[in-house]
Protein backbone atom coordinates (compact mmCIF):
# COMPACT_ATOMS: atom_id res chain seq x y z
CA UNK A 1 0.00 0.00 0.00
CA UNK A 2 1.40 3.41 -1.04
CA UNK A 3 0.84 6.42 1.17
CA UNK A 4 1.36 9.99 0.08
CA UNK A 5 1.16 13.35 1.84
CA UNK A 6 3.09 16.27 3.27
CA UNK A 7 5.29 16.04 6.34
CA UNK A 8 4.83 17.57 9.78
CA UNK A 9 8.30 17.47 11.33
CA UNK A 10 9.01 17.26 15.08
CA UNK A 11 12.06 16.58 17.29
CA UNK A 12 12.82 13.88 19.85
CA UNK A 13 10.71 12.73 22.82
CA UNK A 14 7.31 13.89 21.55
CA UNK A 15 5.28 12.60 24.50
CA UNK A 16 1.67 11.46 24.50
CA UNK A 17 0.68 14.49 26.63
CA UNK A 18 1.85 16.61 23.69
CA UNK A 19 -0.01 14.41 21.19
CA UNK A 20 -3.25 14.61 23.19
CA UNK A 21 -3.25 16.60 26.45
CA UNK A 22 -4.82 14.79 29.41
CA UNK A 23 -7.43 17.51 29.84
CA UNK A 24 -9.16 15.90 26.84
CA UNK A 25 -9.06 12.36 28.22
CA UNK A 26 -12.61 12.81 29.45
CA UNK A 27 -13.33 12.10 25.76
CA UNK A 28 -12.69 8.88 23.87
CA UNK A 29 -14.26 9.25 20.42
CA UNK A 30 -11.39 9.44 17.87
CA UNK A 31 -12.78 12.47 16.02
CA UNK A 32 -13.21 14.44 19.29
CA UNK A 33 -9.62 13.63 20.23
CA UNK A 34 -8.30 14.52 16.77
CA UNK A 35 -9.57 18.10 17.18
CA UNK A 36 -6.92 18.63 19.88
CA UNK A 37 -4.08 16.58 18.41
CA UNK A 38 -0.62 18.15 18.98
CA UNK A 39 -2.13 21.43 20.17
CA UNK A 40 0.25 22.08 23.09
CA UNK A 41 3.33 21.97 20.82
CA UNK A 42 1.85 22.91 17.43
CA UNK A 43 -1.38 24.88 17.23
CA UNK A 44 -1.22 24.86 13.41
CA UNK A 45 -1.17 21.07 13.08
CA UNK A 46 -4.89 20.49 13.20
CA UNK A 47 -5.58 23.52 10.94
CA UNK A 48 -3.17 22.34 8.23
CA UNK A 49 -3.31 18.54 8.37
CA UNK A 50 -4.92 16.79 5.40
CA UNK A 51 -5.80 13.17 4.83
CA UNK A 52 -2.70 11.14 3.94
CA UNK A 53 -0.15 13.44 5.63
CA UNK A 54 2.85 12.17 7.61
CA UNK A 55 4.26 12.94 11.03
CA UNK A 56 8.06 12.70 10.92
CA UNK A 57 10.05 12.83 14.16
CA UNK A 58 13.40 12.01 15.73
CA UNK A 59 13.92 9.61 18.65
CA UNK A 60 11.46 8.14 21.18
CA UNK A 61 8.22 9.30 19.56
CA UNK A 62 5.17 8.72 21.78
CA UNK A 63 6.92 8.45 25.15
CA UNK A 64 5.07 8.80 28.45
CA UNK A 65 1.48 7.89 29.19
CA UNK A 66 0.03 4.67 27.74
CA UNK A 67 -3.05 6.50 26.46
CA UNK A 68 -4.26 4.86 23.25
CA UNK A 69 -6.02 8.17 22.68
CA UNK A 70 -2.68 9.37 21.22
CA UNK A 71 -2.47 7.12 18.13
CA UNK A 72 -6.29 7.32 17.81
CA UNK A 73 -6.07 11.14 17.66
CA UNK A 74 -3.24 11.02 15.09
CA UNK A 75 -5.04 8.47 12.91
CA UNK A 76 -8.37 10.28 13.10
CA UNK A 77 -6.68 13.60 12.23
CA UNK A 78 -5.89 12.00 8.86
CA UNK A 79 -2.20 11.10 9.33
CA UNK A 80 -1.45 8.04 7.18
CA UNK A 81 1.86 7.08 8.79
CA UNK A 82 4.37 8.19 11.44
CA UNK A 83 8.05 8.00 10.49
CA UNK A 84 10.55 8.28 13.36
CA UNK A 85 14.11 7.33 14.31
CA UNK A 86 12.64 5.33 17.22
CA UNK A 87 9.32 4.86 18.99
CA UNK A 88 8.43 4.51 22.67
CA UNK A 89 7.28 0.93 23.19
CA UNK A 90 3.71 1.40 24.42
CA UNK A 91 2.98 3.87 21.62
CA UNK A 92 4.41 1.38 19.11
CA UNK A 93 2.10 -1.40 20.35
CA UNK A 94 -0.91 0.88 20.45
CA UNK A 95 -0.38 2.15 16.91
CA UNK A 96 0.02 -1.34 15.48
CA UNK A 97 -2.98 -2.56 17.47
CA UNK A 98 -5.30 0.14 16.09
CA UNK A 99 -3.90 0.06 12.55
CA UNK A 100 -1.85 3.28 12.42
CA UNK A 101 1.23 2.47 10.30
CA UNK A 102 4.64 3.36 11.76
CA UNK A 103 7.97 3.29 10.00
CA UNK A 104 11.22 3.27 11.96
CA UNK A 105 14.11 4.79 10.05
CA UNK A 106 17.25 6.54 11.32
CA UNK A 107 18.07 8.42 8.11
CA UNK A 108 14.75 9.72 6.79
CA UNK A 109 13.90 12.25 9.55
CA UNK A 110 17.24 14.08 9.07
CA UNK A 111 16.38 14.54 5.40
CA UNK A 112 12.73 15.57 5.65
CA UNK A 113 11.49 19.10 6.43
CA UNK A 114 8.01 20.22 7.37
CA UNK A 115 5.98 20.61 4.20
CA UNK A 116 8.03 18.15 2.10
CA UNK A 117 5.92 15.75 0.05
CA UNK A 118 6.46 12.18 1.18
CA UNK A 119 5.58 8.81 -0.29
CA UNK A 120 5.89 5.56 1.63
CA UNK A 121 5.36 1.96 0.64
CA UNK A 122 4.50 -0.13 3.68
CA UNK A 123 5.25 -3.44 1.97
CA UNK A 124 8.80 -2.55 0.97
CA UNK A 125 9.47 -0.04 3.76
CA UNK A 126 10.62 2.54 1.20
CA UNK A 127 10.18 6.17 2.21
CA UNK A 128 10.67 8.74 -0.59
CA UNK A 129 10.97 12.46 -0.11
CA UNK A 130 9.33 13.56 -3.37
CA UNK A 131 10.45 17.15 -2.74
CA UNK A 132 14.16 16.20 -2.76
CA UNK A 133 14.01 12.90 -4.59
CA UNK A 134 15.79 10.95 -1.84
CA UNK A 135 14.65 7.45 -0.84
CA UNK A 136 15.20 5.73 2.50
CA UNK A 137 14.58 2.23 3.79
CA UNK A 138 12.66 1.63 7.04
CA UNK A 139 13.34 -1.27 9.40
CA UNK A 140 11.08 -4.19 8.39
CA UNK A 141 8.38 -5.30 10.85
CA UNK A 142 9.14 -8.59 12.60
CA UNK A 143 7.05 -11.44 11.08
CA UNK A 144 4.90 -11.72 14.19
CA UNK A 145 3.92 -8.04 14.10
CA UNK A 146 3.29 -8.22 10.36
CA UNK A 147 0.56 -10.79 11.10
CA UNK A 148 -1.20 -8.23 13.35
CA UNK A 149 -0.77 -5.51 10.73
CA UNK A 150 -2.12 -7.80 7.99
CA UNK A 151 -5.10 -8.84 10.11
CA UNK A 152 -5.98 -5.14 10.46
CA UNK A 153 -5.15 -4.74 14.15
CA UNK A 154 -5.03 -6.74 17.35
CA UNK A 155 -8.79 -7.18 17.77
CA UNK A 156 -9.14 -8.69 14.29
CA UNK A 157 -6.01 -10.81 14.81
CA UNK A 158 -7.37 -12.12 18.12
CA UNK A 159 -10.81 -12.80 16.61
CA UNK A 160 -9.15 -14.94 13.94
CA UNK A 161 -7.16 -16.78 16.59
CA UNK A 162 -10.21 -17.36 18.77
CA UNK A 163 -12.29 -18.67 15.87
CA UNK A 164 -9.39 -20.95 14.88
CA UNK A 165 -9.40 -22.50 18.35
CA UNK A 166 -13.10 -23.37 18.23
CA UNK B 1 18.21 -16.07 32.80
CA UNK B 2 17.54 -12.66 34.35
CA UNK B 3 14.70 -12.14 36.83
CA UNK B 4 12.37 -10.90 34.09
CA UNK B 5 13.25 -13.79 31.75
CA UNK B 6 12.58 -16.32 34.56
CA UNK B 7 9.10 -14.93 35.18
CA UNK B 8 8.25 -14.66 31.48
CA UNK B 9 9.47 -18.20 30.77
CA UNK B 10 7.29 -19.55 33.59
CA UNK B 11 4.26 -17.74 32.14
CA UNK B 12 4.92 -19.09 28.68
CA UNK B 13 5.31 -22.69 29.79
CA UNK B 14 8.87 -22.84 28.54
CA UNK B 15 12.23 -23.71 30.04
CA UNK B 16 13.89 -20.67 28.60
CA UNK B 17 13.17 -17.40 26.81
CA UNK B 18 15.67 -15.00 25.25
CA UNK B 19 15.60 -11.24 24.55
CA UNK B 20 13.95 -10.37 21.25
CA UNK B 21 11.70 -13.46 21.12
CA UNK B 22 7.97 -12.92 20.60
CA UNK B 23 6.00 -14.91 23.16
CA UNK B 24 2.42 -15.34 24.24
CA UNK B 25 2.31 -14.74 28.00
CA UNK B 26 -0.32 -15.84 30.51
CA UNK B 27 -1.21 -12.91 32.75
CA UNK B 28 -2.05 -13.00 36.46
CA UNK B 29 -3.76 -9.62 36.64
CA UNK B 30 -5.19 -7.16 34.10
CA UNK B 31 -5.79 -3.54 35.08
CA UNK B 32 -7.44 -0.44 33.66
CA UNK B 33 -8.74 2.90 34.96
CA UNK B 34 -11.47 5.43 34.23
CA UNK B 35 -9.65 6.99 31.26
CA UNK B 36 -8.30 3.83 29.62
CA UNK B 37 -11.16 1.42 30.40
CA UNK B 38 -13.77 3.05 28.11
CA UNK B 39 -11.67 2.28 24.99
CA UNK B 40 -10.75 -1.16 26.38
CA UNK B 41 -14.46 -1.93 26.91
CA UNK B 42 -15.32 -0.83 23.36
CA UNK B 43 -12.60 -3.11 21.96
CA UNK B 44 -13.56 -5.95 24.33
CA UNK B 45 -17.13 -5.78 23.00
CA UNK B 46 -15.82 -5.92 19.42
CA UNK B 47 -14.02 -9.19 20.27
CA UNK B 48 -17.41 -10.83 20.68
CA UNK B 49 -16.59 -12.84 23.81
CA UNK B 50 -19.24 -13.26 26.50
CA UNK B 51 -17.10 -12.85 29.60
CA UNK B 52 -13.68 -11.95 30.94
CA UNK B 53 -11.18 -14.81 31.30
CA UNK B 54 -11.33 -14.74 35.12
CA UNK B 55 -13.27 -12.03 37.00
CA UNK B 56 -10.96 -12.32 40.03
CA UNK B 57 -8.00 -11.35 37.84
CA UNK B 58 -9.48 -8.29 36.11
CA UNK B 59 -9.32 -5.00 38.01
CA UNK B 60 -10.75 -1.55 37.29
CA UNK B 61 -10.02 1.50 39.42
CA UNK B 62 -11.73 4.90 39.04
CA UNK B 63 -8.81 7.12 40.05
CA UNK B 64 -7.74 9.51 37.30
CA UNK B 65 -10.69 11.90 37.02
CA UNK B 66 -12.62 10.46 39.99
CA UNK B 67 -14.48 11.52 42.11
CA UNK B 68 -15.86 12.68 38.76
CA UNK B 69 -14.49 16.05 37.74
CA UNK B 70 -17.06 16.86 35.07
CA UNK B 71 -19.98 15.38 33.15
CA UNK B 72 -17.83 13.66 30.53
CA UNK B 73 -15.64 12.06 33.22
CA UNK B 74 -18.79 10.94 35.00
CA UNK B 75 -20.00 9.26 31.80
CA UNK B 76 -16.69 7.41 31.40
CA UNK B 77 -16.68 6.36 35.06
CA UNK B 78 -20.27 5.16 34.65
CA UNK B 79 -19.39 3.11 31.58
CA UNK B 80 -16.58 1.43 33.55
CA UNK B 81 -18.75 0.84 36.63
CA UNK B 82 -21.49 -0.82 34.58
CA UNK B 83 -18.97 -3.12 32.88
CA UNK B 84 -17.35 -3.97 36.24
CA UNK B 85 -20.67 -4.83 37.87
CA UNK B 86 -21.91 -6.81 34.87
CA UNK B 87 -18.77 -8.94 34.71
CA UNK B 88 -18.34 -9.11 38.53
CA UNK B 89 -14.67 -8.13 38.28
CA UNK B 90 -12.56 -6.55 41.03
CA UNK B 91 -13.69 -2.93 41.28
CA UNK B 92 -13.09 -0.25 43.89
CA UNK B 93 -15.89 2.30 44.21
CA UNK B 94 -15.28 5.83 45.51
CA UNK B 95 -14.85 5.37 49.26
CA UNK B 96 -12.71 2.26 48.83
CA UNK B 97 -10.86 3.59 45.80
CA UNK B 98 -7.21 4.63 45.91
CA UNK B 99 -4.63 5.37 43.23
CA UNK B 100 -4.42 2.09 41.29
CA UNK B 101 -0.70 1.47 41.75
CA UNK B 102 -0.96 2.19 45.46
CA UNK B 103 -4.07 0.15 46.15
CA UNK B 104 -3.32 -3.05 44.20
CA UNK B 105 -0.19 -3.91 46.22
CA UNK B 106 -1.87 -2.70 49.42
CA UNK B 107 -4.76 -5.13 48.91
CA UNK B 108 -2.39 -8.00 48.16
CA UNK B 109 -3.66 -8.34 44.58
CA UNK B 110 -0.17 -8.22 43.03
CA UNK B 111 2.38 -10.79 44.14
CA UNK B 112 5.99 -11.75 43.45
CA UNK B 113 6.43 -13.74 40.25
CA UNK B 114 3.20 -12.40 38.72
CA UNK B 115 2.87 -11.06 35.21
CA UNK B 116 0.67 -7.96 35.38
CA UNK B 117 -0.47 -5.86 32.44
CA UNK B 118 -2.29 -2.58 32.87
CA UNK B 119 -3.69 0.12 30.64
CA UNK B 120 -1.59 2.65 32.48
CA UNK B 121 2.07 3.29 31.83
CA UNK B 122 2.94 3.23 35.55
CA UNK B 123 1.84 -0.40 35.89
CA UNK B 124 5.59 -1.06 36.12
CA UNK B 125 5.30 0.00 39.80
CA UNK B 126 4.63 -3.61 40.84
CA UNK B 127 8.19 -4.59 39.93
CA UNK B 128 8.96 -3.50 43.49
CA UNK B 129 7.32 -6.75 44.60
CA UNK B 130 9.29 -8.92 42.20
CA UNK B 131 6.49 -9.07 39.64
CA UNK B 132 6.95 -8.51 35.91
CA UNK B 133 4.52 -5.66 35.35
CA UNK B 134 4.15 -3.48 32.31
CA UNK B 135 1.92 -0.78 30.86
CA UNK B 136 0.07 -1.24 27.59
CA UNK B 137 -2.76 0.41 25.71
CA UNK B 138 -6.48 -0.17 25.93
CA UNK B 139 -6.72 -2.62 23.00
CA UNK B 140 -3.99 -4.83 24.49
CA UNK B 141 -5.85 -4.79 27.79
CA UNK B 142 -9.14 -5.70 26.05
CA UNK B 143 -7.48 -8.78 24.58
CA UNK B 144 -5.86 -9.69 27.91
CA UNK B 145 -9.23 -9.32 29.69
CA UNK B 146 -10.85 -11.63 27.15
CA UNK B 147 -8.15 -14.28 26.81
CA UNK B 148 -5.89 -14.06 29.88
CA UNK B 149 -2.94 -13.84 27.51
CA UNK B 150 -1.00 -11.16 25.68
CA UNK B 151 1.89 -11.08 23.22
CA UNK B 152 5.20 -9.66 24.35
CA UNK B 153 8.69 -9.30 23.03
CA UNK B 154 11.14 -10.57 25.66
CA UNK B 155 13.06 -7.47 26.75
CA UNK B 156 16.81 -7.37 27.27
CA UNK B 157 17.62 -6.66 30.94
CA UNK B 158 19.88 -3.91 32.23
CA UNK B 159 21.35 -4.45 35.69
CA UNK B 160 21.67 -1.34 37.85
CA UNK B 161 23.81 -1.62 40.99
CA UNK B 162 23.64 1.16 43.58
CA UNK B 163 26.60 0.90 45.94
CA UNK B 164 26.78 2.30 49.47
CA UNK B 165 24.40 4.05 51.81
CA UNK B 166 22.25 6.96 50.70
CA UNK B 167 22.22 10.33 52.49
CA UNK B 168 19.52 11.32 54.94
CA UNK B 169 17.22 13.13 52.50
CA UNK B 170 17.83 10.78 49.59
CA UNK B 171 15.20 8.17 48.76
CA UNK B 172 14.01 5.95 45.94
CA UNK B 173 12.86 9.04 44.02
CA UNK B 174 16.38 10.42 43.93
CA UNK B 175 17.97 7.12 42.87
CA UNK B 176 15.57 6.76 39.97
CA UNK B 177 15.68 10.46 38.92
CA UNK B 178 19.48 10.31 39.03
CA UNK B 179 19.43 7.16 36.89
CA UNK B 180 17.06 8.71 34.32
CA UNK B 181 19.27 11.81 34.29
CA UNK B 182 22.25 9.60 33.46
CA UNK B 183 20.71 7.32 30.82
CA UNK B 184 18.00 9.60 29.37
CA UNK B 185 14.27 9.19 28.79
CA UNK B 186 14.95 6.44 26.25
CA UNK B 187 18.03 5.04 28.00
CA UNK B 188 16.26 1.78 28.84
CA UNK B 189 13.88 1.74 25.85
CA UNK B 190 12.19 -1.69 25.45
CA UNK B 191 14.36 -3.07 28.32
CA UNK B 192 13.76 -4.37 31.82
CA UNK B 193 15.64 -2.47 34.54
CA UNK B 194 16.76 -4.84 37.29
CA UNK B 195 17.72 -3.01 40.49
CA UNK B 196 20.49 -4.24 42.81
CA UNK B 197 22.90 -3.00 45.48
CA UNK B 198 23.13 -2.05 49.18
CA UNK B 199 21.33 1.25 48.63
CA UNK B 200 18.40 -0.60 47.09
CA UNK B 201 18.43 -3.37 49.72
CA UNK B 202 18.14 -0.78 52.48
CA UNK B 203 15.24 1.04 50.79
CA UNK B 204 11.84 0.53 52.42
CA UNK B 205 9.12 -0.98 50.20
CA UNK B 206 7.61 2.46 49.60
CA UNK B 207 10.93 3.64 48.14
CA UNK B 208 11.12 0.60 45.89
CA UNK B 209 7.61 1.26 44.56
CA UNK B 210 8.77 4.79 43.70
CA UNK B 211 11.79 3.48 41.78
CA UNK B 212 9.95 0.79 39.84
CA UNK B 213 7.16 3.30 39.11
CA UNK B 214 9.46 5.56 37.13
CA UNK B 215 11.16 2.85 35.03
CA UNK B 216 8.80 3.91 32.22
CA UNK B 217 10.32 7.41 32.37
CA UNK B 218 13.53 5.82 31.03
CA UNK B 219 11.47 4.08 28.33
CA UNK B 220 11.67 0.70 30.09
CA UNK B 221 9.15 -2.10 29.78
CA UNK B 222 9.60 -3.00 33.45
CA UNK B 223 11.58 -2.12 36.56
CA UNK B 224 12.11 -5.06 38.87
CA UNK B 225 13.50 -5.98 42.30
CA UNK B 226 14.26 -9.32 43.92
CA UNK B 227 12.11 -10.44 46.83
CA UNK B 228 13.76 -10.11 50.26
CA UNK B 229 12.74 -10.07 53.94
CA UNK B 230 11.16 -6.61 53.51
CA UNK B 231 9.01 -7.80 50.62
CA UNK B 232 7.86 -10.86 52.60
CA UNK B 233 7.03 -8.71 55.61
CA UNK B 234 5.02 -6.36 53.38
CA UNK B 235 3.08 -9.29 51.91
CA UNK B 236 2.32 -10.97 55.22
CA UNK B 237 -1.38 -10.68 55.90
CA UNK B 238 -1.99 -9.09 52.48
CA UNK B 239 -1.20 -11.75 49.87
CA UNK B 240 -4.44 -12.97 48.34
CA UNK B 241 -2.85 -16.13 46.85
CA UNK B 242 0.31 -18.21 47.03
CA UNK B 243 3.28 -16.88 45.14
CA UNK B 244 6.63 -17.96 43.73
CA UNK B 245 9.88 -16.10 44.37
CA UNK B 246 12.09 -16.08 41.28
CA UNK B 247 15.78 -15.25 41.31
CA UNK B 248 18.08 -14.22 38.48
CA UNK B 249 20.72 -16.84 37.64
CA UNK B 250 24.26 -15.98 38.64
CA UNK B 251 25.26 -16.36 34.99
CA UNK B 252 22.31 -14.35 33.66
CA UNK B 253 23.08 -12.28 30.58
CA UNK B 254 22.51 -8.55 30.85
CA UNK B 255 22.56 -6.12 27.93
CA UNK B 256 24.45 -3.72 30.21
CA UNK B 257 25.54 -3.48 33.83
CA UNK B 258 25.53 0.07 35.20
CA UNK B 259 26.95 0.89 38.63
CA UNK B 260 26.44 4.04 40.69
CA UNK B 261 27.94 5.31 43.95
CA UNK B 262 24.76 6.01 45.93
CA UNK B 263 26.70 7.87 48.64
CA UNK B 264 27.39 10.63 46.11
CA UNK B 265 23.76 11.09 45.03
CA UNK B 266 22.04 14.22 46.39
CA UNK B 267 18.30 14.87 46.36
CA UNK B 268 17.48 15.37 42.67
CA UNK B 269 15.29 17.90 40.87
CA UNK B 270 14.04 17.16 37.36
CA UNK B 271 13.66 20.53 35.62
CA UNK B 272 11.12 21.15 32.87
CA UNK B 273 10.33 19.53 30.48
CA UNK B 274 11.78 16.00 30.77
CA UNK B 275 12.30 13.68 33.75
CA UNK B 276 15.90 13.28 32.54
CA UNK B 277 16.66 16.99 32.94
CA UNK B 278 17.97 16.48 36.47
CA UNK B 279 20.21 18.49 38.78
CA UNK B 280 21.17 17.98 42.42
CA UNK B 281 19.11 20.24 44.70
CA UNK B 282 22.25 22.17 45.67
CA UNK B 283 22.48 23.40 42.09
CA UNK B 284 18.79 24.21 41.64
CA UNK B 285 19.28 27.96 42.05
CA UNK B 286 16.60 30.36 43.26
CA UNK B 287 13.37 29.11 41.72
CA UNK B 288 10.13 30.50 43.10
CA UNK B 289 7.22 28.08 43.21
CA UNK B 290 3.46 28.70 43.07
CA UNK B 291 2.30 25.20 43.96
CA UNK B 292 3.58 22.02 45.61
CA UNK B 293 1.94 18.62 45.11
CA UNK B 294 2.77 15.70 47.40
CA UNK B 295 1.14 12.45 46.34
CA UNK B 296 0.57 10.25 43.25
CA UNK B 297 1.39 6.64 42.35
CA UNK B 298 5.03 7.69 42.65
CA UNK B 299 5.09 9.27 46.12
CA UNK B 300 1.66 9.07 47.77
CA UNK B 301 2.46 6.33 50.30
CA UNK B 302 2.69 6.49 54.08
CA UNK B 303 6.51 6.84 54.22
CA UNK B 304 6.22 9.77 51.79
CA UNK B 305 3.63 11.51 53.97
CA UNK B 306 5.68 10.87 57.12
CA UNK B 307 8.72 12.43 55.48
CA UNK B 308 6.77 15.51 54.40
CA UNK B 309 5.17 15.80 57.86
CA UNK B 310 8.57 15.64 59.61
CA UNK B 311 9.42 18.93 57.90
CA UNK B 312 5.98 20.59 57.91
CA UNK B 313 5.47 19.97 61.65
CA UNK B 314 5.18 23.30 63.49
CA UNK B 315 5.98 25.19 60.30
CA UNK B 316 3.82 27.05 57.77
CA UNK B 317 3.46 26.79 54.03
CA UNK B 318 4.97 29.96 52.49
CA UNK B 319 2.46 32.77 51.96
CA UNK B 320 0.87 32.50 48.54
CA UNK B 321 2.02 28.93 47.87
CA UNK B 322 -0.64 26.24 47.39
CA UNK B 323 0.46 22.96 48.98
CA UNK B 324 -1.74 20.02 47.94
CA UNK B 325 -1.26 16.69 49.70
CA UNK B 326 -2.96 13.55 48.38
CA UNK B 327 -2.74 10.25 50.28
CA UNK B 328 -2.66 7.40 47.75
CA UNK B 329 -5.38 5.28 49.35
CA UNK B 330 -8.08 5.34 52.02
CA UNK B 331 -5.88 3.12 54.22
CA UNK B 332 -2.95 5.54 53.91
CA UNK B 333 -5.31 8.45 54.62
CA UNK B 334 -6.56 6.67 57.75
CA UNK B 335 -3.04 5.73 58.91
CA UNK B 336 -1.88 9.31 58.34
CA UNK B 337 -4.87 10.54 60.33
CA UNK B 338 -4.10 8.20 63.25
CA UNK B 339 -0.44 9.21 63.26
CA UNK B 340 -1.40 12.89 63.37
CA UNK B 341 0.09 13.65 59.95
CA UNK B 342 -3.13 15.10 58.55
CA UNK B 343 -3.35 17.52 61.48
CA UNK B 344 0.25 18.60 60.84
CA UNK B 345 -0.56 19.26 57.17
CA UNK B 346 -3.70 21.24 57.88
CA UNK B 347 -2.06 23.29 60.63
CA UNK B 348 0.78 24.07 58.22
CA UNK B 349 -1.75 25.45 55.75
CA UNK B 350 -1.72 22.58 53.25
CA UNK B 351 -4.86 21.13 51.70
CA UNK B 352 -5.46 17.37 51.97
CA UNK B 353 -7.47 15.60 49.27
CA UNK B 354 -9.19 12.28 48.83
CA UNK B 355 -7.07 9.87 46.70
CA UNK B 356 -6.94 10.80 43.01
CA UNK B 357 -4.41 11.08 40.16
CA UNK B 358 -6.02 14.48 39.39
CA UNK B 359 -3.25 17.10 39.37
CA UNK B 360 -0.41 14.85 38.09
CA UNK B 361 -1.84 14.85 34.57
CA UNK B 362 -3.48 18.26 34.67
CA UNK B 363 -6.90 16.75 35.26
CA UNK B 364 -8.17 18.63 38.29
CA UNK B 365 -7.35 19.35 41.98
CA UNK B 366 -4.41 21.60 41.15
CA UNK B 367 -4.30 22.56 37.46
CA UNK B 368 -1.69 25.25 36.66
CA UNK B 369 -2.35 28.64 35.02
CA UNK B 370 -0.11 30.16 32.32
CA UNK B 371 3.45 30.66 33.54
CA UNK B 372 2.89 29.03 36.95
CA UNK B 373 5.48 26.73 38.48
CA UNK B 374 4.81 23.59 40.48
CA UNK B 375 7.22 21.37 42.35
CA UNK B 376 5.67 17.95 42.46
CA UNK B 377 6.44 14.46 43.77
CA UNK B 378 4.78 13.03 40.65
CA UNK B 379 6.53 11.42 37.69
CA UNK B 380 6.27 13.63 34.58
CA UNK B 381 7.13 17.24 33.77
CA UNK B 382 6.31 17.34 30.06
CA UNK B 383 5.02 20.54 28.40
CA UNK B 384 1.48 21.18 29.68
CA UNK B 385 1.49 18.07 31.88
CA UNK B 386 -0.19 19.80 34.84
CA UNK B 387 -2.08 22.50 33.01
CA UNK B 388 -1.33 25.45 30.71
CA UNK B 389 1.32 24.72 28.07
CA UNK B 390 3.46 27.56 29.45
CA UNK B 391 3.36 26.27 33.05
CA UNK B 392 6.34 24.39 34.49
CA UNK B 393 6.70 21.23 36.58
CA UNK B 394 9.74 20.31 38.68
CA UNK B 395 9.95 16.76 40.04
CA UNK B 396 11.45 15.88 43.42
CA UNK B 397 11.11 13.71 46.52
CA UNK B 398 8.56 14.47 49.30
CA UNK B 399 11.19 16.00 51.65
CA UNK B 400 12.29 18.49 48.98
CA UNK B 401 8.61 19.14 48.23
CA UNK B 402 7.83 19.92 51.88
CA UNK B 403 10.92 22.14 52.25
CA UNK B 404 9.94 23.92 49.03
CA UNK B 405 6.39 24.50 50.28
CA UNK B 406 7.81 26.10 53.43
CA UNK B 407 10.44 28.25 51.69
CA UNK B 408 8.37 29.26 48.65
CA UNK B 409 11.28 28.32 46.37
CA UNK B 410 13.00 25.06 45.53
CA UNK B 411 14.75 24.17 48.79
CA UNK B 412 17.03 21.52 50.21
CA UNK B 413 15.51 19.89 53.33
CA UNK B 414 18.95 20.30 54.87
CA UNK B 415 18.33 24.06 55.06
CA UNK B 416 15.47 23.47 57.51
CA UNK B 417 17.21 20.76 59.48
CA UNK B 418 20.26 22.93 60.16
Amino acid sequence: MKLKGKAFKYGSNVDTDAIIPARYLNLHQPEELAAHCMEDIDLDFIKKVEKGDFIVADFNFGCGSSREHAPLAIKSAGISCVVAKSFARIFFRNAINIGLPLLECEQAPDNIKSGDLIEADLASGNITNLTTGQTFKAKPYPDFMMQIVKAGGLVEYTKQRLSGEK
Amino acid sequence: MTLSEKILAAHTGREKVSPGEFINVKVDLVLSNDITAPIAIKEFNRLGVASVFDPTRVVMVPDHFCPNKDIQSAEQAKMMREFALKHKIVYFEIGQMGIEHVILPEKGLVLPGDVVVGADSHTCTYGALGAFATGMGSTDIAVAMATGEIWMKVPPSIKFIFHGKTGKWVGGKDLILYTIGQIGVDGALYSAMEFHGDAVDSLPMDGRFTMANMAIEAGAKAGIFHVDAKTRRYLKGRASRNYIEYTADTNAEYARVIEYDATAIEPQIAFPHLPSNTRPVSRAGNIKIDQVVIGSCTNGRLDDLRLAASLLKDRKVYAGVRCIIIPGSQQIYMDALKEGLIEIFIKAGAVVSTPTCGPCLGGYMGVLAAGERCLSTTNRNFVGRMGHPSSEVYLANPAVAAATAIMGRIADPQELAA
